[in-house]
């Protein structure tokens, strides 16, 4: 089976790979370039575990194939903290504790910081509705609630 | 399995006319690629039509109605501040659909041509009227949203056809829609019943309707019965009391373990009263 050459950006960097046509994207980062911030929890786009940005707009990785990637925007979890630096989402979920095992914090934090960029200020109805599709099987979310209300709160005082 | 990437619905018809074996179409692969993971489906060509100029496309016609490129998402549906005062239950119904994730991809062409009897925006589009140009080998046709699915996971087109445009009517004054789906609970489920209301009003009186349901055949359908038991009416309590009736009669659901026939019959009815009461008031409000 012969293997597609695609050209993207990830995080604000060119990348290239050939990928075989019924890889994703999930498994292109993971398998082929070495992120394995993204991870998989289902497959099926139920978990929201593999939450990348394409173009901006959050998905699922697991449901985009590798292909598709040609001369698009990714960005993952690997390019949230600007520098060494943790960015107010990675911070608030230390502080405030809001995870255990870890599987489905990157893509909180990728769908976390998504939701920020649209909307500064969310009710914790928009943030519980819009991080719906993200699954954690150990800390009962309200942690992750907090974490996110107050690193927006954080990020409005900054801005 | 090939994956090709046509620039123009022309060369993805001549591709699928070439394809040996199993030819699958991709937009926003929400269900496409989850059945490719369970082994459902495997194709031999996969046709993206995500790079055909106009696909992303929301654009409003001359006489009002409304044109959608069957690869826009539900989230640029919901961003759309026009299309979404126009058509606000149209709209609801597909932000449904799954999670934010899946919106950022999810299609309402992909939704109607999965034909899922329980897809959300499928009786919101047979409510409101939409129709779709099918085009294959043979040139274009027009299609009835009701038309397109004919049972659970089939539909009316023709190998090598697909989907090309969706086209919402022109709503004009005093029209409103609304969809409501049972799940239960909040969020992130498939409807047990789903039930669209689109209607006109002149004053307080509905001069025109059509209710459709999801969940209880097996294909999303139009209750015309439902429609002309509120035609003429003021919607009061006589007229929710035939529309509730002839809504469930309309349904021939089966048992399963998201609900049984009893259940998804008298839910039918529940979920037209009020969607009516919806529509109605979005309609009044729109004159
Ligand atoms: S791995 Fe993609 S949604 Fe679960
Ligand atoms: S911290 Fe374990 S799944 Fe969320």
């Amino acid at each position: 089976m012969s293997k597609i050459h695609v050209s993207t950006t990830i995080n604000g960097d060119t990348a290239e790979f050939l990928c075989d046509p019924r890889e994703t994207l999930l498994d292109v980062l993971r398998d082929r370039l070495g992120l394995t911030g993204a991870k998989e929890g289902c497959g099926t786009g139920d978990c929201g575990a593999c939450s990348v940005t394409l173009d901006g707009r959050l998905v699922c990785s697991c449901l985009v194939l590798g292909a598709e990637a040609e001369g698009r925007e990714i960005a993952t979890v690997e390019g949230i903290a600007p520098g060494e630096e943790l960015h107010p989402l990675q911070r608030k979920f230390i502080e405030h504790a809001a995870l255990q095992c870890g599987i489905c914090t990157p893509g909180i934090l990728v769908a976390a910081k998504a939701l920020l960029e649209k909307n500064p200020d969310p009710t914790e109805t928009e943030v519980r509705y819009w991080l719906a599709g993200n699954l954690c099987r150990c800390t009962g979310y309200d942690k992750i609630i907090r974490a996110v209300m107050d690193a927006a709160a954080e990020m409005r005082e900054a801005a | 399995m090939r994956y090709l990437s046509p620039a123009s619905f022309d060369d993805a018809i001549a591709q699928a006319a070439q394809a040996p074996g199993v030819t699958r179409f991709l937009a926003g692969g929400t269900d496409v690629l989850v059945q490719m993971r369970a082994d459902i489906v495997t194709p031999d060509t996969l046709i993206d039509i995500k790079k055909i100029p106009g696909t992303h496309d929301i654009a409003r016609a001359p006489d009002g109605g409304w044109t959608i490129g069957v690869a826009v998402t539900g989230a640029e549906m919901r961003e759309h501040v026009d299309l979404g005062a126009d058509w606000p239950g149209l709209v609801e119904a597909m932000d449904l659909i799954g999670s934010t994730q899946v919106q950022g991809r999810a299609t309402l062409t992909g939704n109607l041509c999965n034909a899922s009897p329980a897809a959300d925006s499928v009786p919101a589009m047979i409510a409101a009227g939409v129709t779709l140009t099918v085009t294959g080998p043979e040139g274009s046709r027009t299609v009835a949203a009701e038309d397109i699915p004919t049972g659970p996971g089939q539909t009316s087109l023709a190998r090598g056809e697909l989907v090309t445009a969706v086209h919402i009517p022109p709503r004009g004054a005093g029209g409103g829609d609304a969809y409501l789906r049972f799940i239960p609970r909040t969020e992130m489920d498939i409807a047990v019943v789903g039930c669209g209301v689109n209607l006109t009003v002149e004053g307080d009186t509905i001069t025109a309707a059509r209710v459709a349901l999801g969940a209880v055949a097996p294909t999303a359908r139009l209750a015309p019965q439902a429609a002309s038991a509120i035609i003429g009416t003021t919607l009061d309590d006589a007229a929710l009391d035939a529309l509730a009736a002839a809504a469930s009669a309309a349904c021939a659901p089966i048992d399963d373990k998201r609900g049984t026939v009893k259940f998804r019959t008298h839910i039918a009815g529940v979920l037209a009263r009020r969607a009516a009461k919806i529509a109605y008031d979005r309609a009044r409000k729109a004159q």
